[in-house]
């Protein structure tokens, strides 16, 4: 084309382009909707919905590590407590509905995600992640001494009791429409703070603080806020885990479980929106099929090759590698 | 008998003994992470896999080829920070470029990799090992006993402390070690070998870490999980010193150490977690850590 065109022309054409994009998105969107409703008519629905907790816990985490920048290595301590919390409440007085108790939950990781970023904020890189992991343990102690949580034996029987007083959860359909719905709102926020303003920023000190500072934007207080939301996120995660299984346990607070949320980020792909989901469903499918097979006492080892393997070979994970190479060769 | 704050001296200089004893462990191993850290800028999240490799290399050598305790105190190290070096070789170094968080994470996958792999062999109850018979017994020494071991113990860990102090601070290789911590590009371009120094130093700060394991085999239970509860409380005695300096590093170790003792004795709930919170206060007061220079 030798021809000038005119800027309209261009303007006309992104246009377009971007509607076509849109459109191809907004249906892959509407399939993926619709698999996600027929699913547990295929799968069982008690294995969907471990899936969707960790999905969520991996998208909080996400928030806060791939966007941000910043590695947590106490994200156990939100999911725990957020967990026992809930279980504790519904257990102990059966006149709330299950999303008083989930809220509870909820807002009880906030304020401890509150406390931890305070003080891990002051440090930063490896530094952080230390913080983090040593205030998790204190955390984890915490509920080891404490005796509402049965320390080692766990919170077991814990109700799932009913929506707004008028929805059965014990029936597993119900719970896992209730967790979709949850999951996908919790998704659509993550997705919206990421492309606000607010989640340029963020993107802004992931990729150079002292810029960020310089440019007169007061850090602290942006990554404070990207914590707290992170972490109220996992507590979310943790209340409807101790909900759907109706088990809150000791595990759900190990560093192990930190390190867990870790590698589905990894390798689902970090700064990804959709990275942590594929990559929690991955691991939790890893972690099944292992268990059922010859390798069960292999879990462990076999976790940290897959992540010394991420790290090694494709550091952008399942997602970030997918869209480099669409990027690449159909792009 | 004399009582202090109602509590019997005896009892309070025991507690404070193993106070001192966990504070020298303490002490050698956030030692390793600051030796590694300093050329290589990364956190060893496998270092507590590294000391447990320490601790079992010496029971195993011990059961399978009867090598002796003094043999193992130099053997075990070597075996380990020989393995070190093939991790820093194959792994650390194909990744040397990118962010520290990945040299971190590659660094956990392998601490989960070592761990997973020896619960299977031999579980997580404890392996035993018996105290060579020239440490059994112990010294009264008036207000307390005194175990020939623990005494060895600490002995052992202030020598090989202050002797990594010297060689950095005191010695043409620790020189080469520092101006590598400054810049290592430039020393390279002094016609220096970095990365065989890196390797060597990720290589000797393990081996400490594996010193610190054959110190702990006769009096600690020896398990594939010993080393990930101590080094997570080790990182809250690195983020309580800093890593800034070799000798803050030891200092913080000891003091936290006999702090946990202290509060052993005084008030026993509050022991595991009394580490942890004293990196609380120093974050909320003192954030860049009592010893530190970084942010």
């Amino acid at each position: 084309m030798n021809q000038p065109v005119n800027s309209a022309d261009i303007h006309k054409a992104i246009v377009e382009q971007q509607a076509a994009q849109d459109r191809k998105k907004l249906m892959l969107n509407g399939v993926l909707l619709l698999l996600l409703l027929a699913a547990p008519f295929m799968i069982y629905p008690v294995f969907l919905m471990k899936i969707l907790c960790f999905a969520l816990f991996a998208v909080a985490f996400n928030l806060l590590f791939g966007f941000t920048g910043l590695l947590s290595f106490g994200h156990a301590a939100f999911l725990a407590t957020g967990g026992y919390t809930t279980g504790y409440l519904l257990s102990n007085y059966s006149g709330l509905t299950t999303e008083m108790g989930i809220i509870a939950g909820t807002l009880t990781a906030t304020a401890l995600g509150v406390a931890f970023a305070l003080l891990s904020i002051r440090r930063q890189g490896i530094y952080f992640a230390m913080v983090t992991l040593a205030l998790a343990q204190l955390v984890f102690f915490f509920f080891v001494q404490s005796e509402f949580t049965h320390g080692e034996d766990g919170m077991h029987g814990i109700p799932r009791g009913e929506l707004f007083g008028l929805i059965n959860l014990e029936d597993n359909l119900n719970m896992y429409y209730f967790v979709l719905v949850v999951f996908i709102a919790c998704y659509l926020l993550v997705q919206r703070i990421v492309s606000s303003p607010y989640g340029q920023i963020l993107k802004a000190i992931k990729q150079n603080e002292p810029r960020a500072v310089s440019l007169g934007y007061n850090v602290d207080r942006y990554k404070v806020l990207a914590f707290v939301i992170s972490a109220a996120l996992a507590g979310l995660a943790g209340s409807m885990k101790s909900v759907v299984f109706q088990l809150a346990s000791l595990n759900d607070a190990h560093w192990h479980m930190s390190g867990e949320v870790i590698l589905m980020t990894l390798v689902g792909g970090m700064g990804t929106l959709l990275g942590p989901v594929v990559g929690a469903t991955f691991v939790v499918n890893i972690e099944y099929q292992l268990s059922q097979g010859a390798l069960r006492d292999w879990v462990d080892p076999i976790l940290g090759g897959i992540f010394v393997l991420t790290v090694l070979a494709f550091r952008s994970g399942i997602v970030g590698e997918l869209q480099k190479f669409i990027k690449k060769n159909l792009g | 008998m004399s009582m202090i704050f109602g509590v019997p001296l005896a009892v309070l200089s025991g507690q404070l003994l193993i106070g001192i004893i966990n504070g020298a462990f303490y002490a050698l191993l956030s030692l390793g992470l600051a030796v590694i850290f300093g050329l290589l800028k990364i956190i060893n999240f496998a270092h507590g896999a590294m000391y447990m490799l320490g601790a079992m290399t010496t029971v195993l050598m011990f059961d399978y080829l009867g090598v002796n305790y003094w043999v193992a105190l130099f053997l075990a190290p070597l075996v380990v920070g020989v393995f070190g070096v093939v991790i820093e070789y194959f792994l650390l170094r194909r990744i040397a470029g990118q962010d520290h968080i990945y040299s971190l994470l590659l660094t956990f996958g392998v601490a989960l990799i070592i761990q997973g792999v020896l619960i299977n062999w031999f579980g997580v109850s404890g392996l035993r090992y018996t105290m060579p018979d020239m440490f059994k017994g112990g010294v009264n020494l008036g207000f307390m006993f005194m175990p020939y071991y623990r005494a060895w113990v600490i002995v052992a860990a202030l020598l090989v402390c202050f002797g990594t102090w010297f060689v950095i601070e005191k010695t043409k290789l620790g020189s080469y070690l520092r101006a590598g911590t400054e810049d290592s590009q430039l020393m390279q371009g002094f016609g220096i070998n970095v990365p065989l120094l890196i390797s060597l130093t990720y290589g000797f700060g393990v081996a400490l870490a594996a010193f610190a394991g054959v110190l702990a085999a006769p009096i600690y239970s020896v398990t594939p999980v010993m080393g990930s509860s101590t080094l997570i409380v080790v990182f809250a005695v690195v983020v309580i010193g800093g890593m800034g300096s070799i000798g803050g590093a030891i200092i913080t170790g000891i003091l936290m150490g006999v702090i946990e003792g202290l509060t052993k004795t005084f008030y026993p709930p509050a022991s595991s977690a009394v580490i942890f919170l004293v990196m609380v206060l120093v974050l909320m007061f003192r954030p860049s850590g009592l010893f530190g220079k970084e942010a």
